[in-house]
């Protein structure tokens, strides 16, 4: 198979190298595609300049989304569609009504994250995750550096990181 | 660690002092405007319009009363005919009057939870082992120093207002020829002694015990956080920790037995079983917006530079959370009685929903304690930034105090409960004062605990 991606990878074993390490890399003016590592390391995104995660924003507008179709549904079905007289309310009442608004928001504002997650993370079904090494899932923490969107040689790549603290250096294709 | 001391200088005194002045002048004026005025429409200008309401909503209430012809109707016919057949022992007091104390009893329940929440939120964090929180521990352990006043104030206050506020002590209302729901009630008031008699001992004994063992678990978790820092070591906070424990067991009980004596009880027909919850979470997310206002504006005063951004996005979270718990607490204790469409339960928010003087803090309520705080706090910059915090935790103030104010006025005035200038002095009165009592004590010692053994996971604290 033509491999069109070729990726130089740090492997670290200690969080506290690779911070430094990365800001060694980022000062030598290498891009970092990703770091992976196997726990969430403090500080790590204010390190590689990661800009604020937009999920919650698709939280709220699922959430809304869910608000406005449990009112619709419920409106429209015992106000509207088939009216039932049900202990004597009006039969478009609001707050028997809340408590499905309140699951439908929820549930739609958690199904909706967990979908856009998965779709931007790469995760959907038949999607390939791209693992760049198995032990970023246990006990290492690896650096990911993407030959195409540098400009320096692949050597000096390797010498920069291996100067960083890297415990190996490797180099992983697409 | 260095020390910190909070200073709690002549220039603040004077503040406090004047808009403690400012409250007197408004409370004055108000009661003069509530004696002049007849019936309670004086801040409003709408005079004939607000009447028209009362009367409007009078005659809804008797409407709704007699379509369902439930008991309630019949119960509150037996028990004004049981008034006018009783003794006359007690007249009622005038309007002025009576205003006054149901504002009174408000304030002091305010307040009351508003101390105790103070000790709570440091209980809690003890016996979680939590570290985020140390930085303003004492900011809110300062807040318990109102306990032994509060408790004062509700015992004294409580023989003044007693006829007016709690309508289960006229003794017309018992033996043969009472009010039936009473009777069955009594005991949990009058035992050992007899229904209706002057003295409800086994209340009374509750209202002291429950104060008395806040104050004495008070003084020891303080004693041994104040002894921690000048013997340091790991003894103290252990013990602090026993002594939370126990804390907060007596507190699951008390906090809700203390919400149906002094709240639940003005209504005294009506119950939730809910309403113990309902009142602690009132208390509580008041407590923990006036920690993190006080935190906060400690902080703009340059003291506190531990406590950062991490730690606020923190007790935002609690702020944001806890808002939501109120509101799913007060609509429970709504729609299961809303549902059910009882008379003897909804007669409570009818009372509260129907009356023209009190539609509007029905809704200003869930407006101002669920819709802003929900929508404001929403977002992960907003828990982190000083200015929105000061925003929201004022208007949560706010809300929690119409929000006991919606609890017990309508109880006590019926269709003529008012909000004027009188009410706005009086919570400024008890404000000043449980200000004054709180930063006193905060400026007493260091601002925070440099022995305790968090102190270093609080200062790394990253979230």
């Amino acid at each position: 198979m033509e491999s069109n991606k070729h990726f130089v990878l740090g492997i670290y074993d200690d969080e506290d190298v690779l911070l430094s390490a990365v800001r060694k890399v980022k000062e030598s003016g290498v891009k970092i595609h990703e770091v992976y590592t196997p726990f969430p390391v403090h500080g790590l995104d204010e390190e590689l300049g990661y800009k604020r995660t937009r999920l919650p924003i698709v939280a709220f507008l699922f959430g809304l989304l869910g608000t406005t179709l449990a009112l619709t549904m419920q409106i429209w079905m015992l106000g509207y569609d088939w009216p039932m007289i049900i202990g004597g309310k009006n039969f478009a009442s609001l707050p028997p009504f809340i408590p499905v608004t309140f699951e439908l928001t929820v549930l739609l504002s958690a199904l909706g994250m967990v979908g856009t997650f998965m779709i931007t993370s790469n995760l959907k079904p038949y999607g390939k995750p791209r693992l760049m090494d198995k032990r970023c899932t246990d006990d290492k923490h690896v650096m990911a550096i993407d030959l195409a969107k540098n400009d320096l040689s692949q050597e000096d790549i390797r010498s920069i990181i291996g100067n960083s603290g890297a415990q190996e250096v490797n180099l992983k294709d697409f | 660690m260095t020390e910190e001391r909070f200073s709690f200088t002549a220039g603040a005194k004077k503040t406090l002092v004047i808009l403690g002045i400012v409250g007197v002048v408004l409370f004055v004026l108000g009661t003069v405007l509530s004696m002049s005025g007849g019936h309670g429409h004086e801040a409003h200008g709408e005079h004939e319009e607000t009447a028209l309401n009362a009367q409007e909503s009078a005659s809804l209430l008797a409407s709704a009363d007699a379509q369902d012809e439930g008991s309630a109707h019949a119960e509150e016919h037996g028990e004004a005919e049981a008034h006018e057949a009783g003794h006359g022992e007690h007249h009622e007091s005038a309007y002025w009057l009576k205003r006054i104390y149901s504002n009174l009893w408000v304030n002091n329940v305010y307040f009351t939870g508003l101390a105790i929440i103070g000790l709570f939120f440091v209980a809690v964090q003890y016996v979680a082992q939590a570290g985020w929180s140390v930085g303003f521990l004492r900011v809110s352990l300062s807040l318990a120093n109102w306990i032994p006043i509060a408790g004062i104030l509700m015992f004294v206050s409580w023989w003044l207002v007693r006829y007016d506020v709690f309508h289960w002590t006229h003794a017309s209302l018992y033996g043969p020829g009472g009010d039936e729901i009473l009777q069955g009630k009594a005991p949990l008031w009058f035992w050992p002694m007899e229904s209706g008699s002057a003295l409800p001992l086994f209340y009374i004994v509750r209202m002291v015990l429950f104060f008395a063992l806040w104050y004495m678990l008070f003084v020891w978790i303080k004693k041994e956080i104040f002894a921690e820092d000048i013997n340091g070591g790991v003894d103290h906070w252990r013990k602090t920790r026993k002594y939370s424990v126990i804390f907060l067991v007596i507190f699951g009980f008390s906090s809700s037995v203390g919400a149906w004596d002094w709240v639940m009880s003005i209504d005294p027909h009506w119950f939730s079983t809910l309403f113990g919850w309902y009142v602690f979470a009132s208390w509580w997310i008041n407590g923990l917006a006036v920690i993190a206002l006080i935190t906060v504006v400690l902080k703009q005063n340059g003291y506190l530079s531990i406590v950062n951004a991490n730690h606020l996005h923190d007790i935002g979270k609690f702020i944001f959370g806890f808002s939501i718990f109120w509101t799913y607490v007060w609509f429970a204790q709504f729609l299961l009685q809303y549902y059910a469409n009882m008379p003897e339960e909804t007669v409570y928010f009818l009372q509260r929903l129907e009356v023209g003087n009190y539609t509007w803090v029905f809704y200003l309520n869930l407006i101002l304690n669920f819709v802003l705080p929900f929508l404001l706090l929403m977002t992960r910059d907003a828990k982190r930034h000083m200015s929105l915090i000061k925003v929201v935790c004022p208007i949560i103030i706010a809300g929690h105090w119409f929000d006991f104010y919606l609890m017990i006025t309508p109880g006590v005035m019926k269709l003529e409960g008012g909000f004027g200038f009188m009410e706005i002095g009086m919570l400024m009165i008890f404000g000043v004062a449980f200000l004054f009592v709180a930063l006193t004590s905060l400026a007493k010692a260091p601002l925070y605990p440099k022995n305790h053994p968090f102190l270093e996971e609080s200062l790394h604290h990253h979230i």
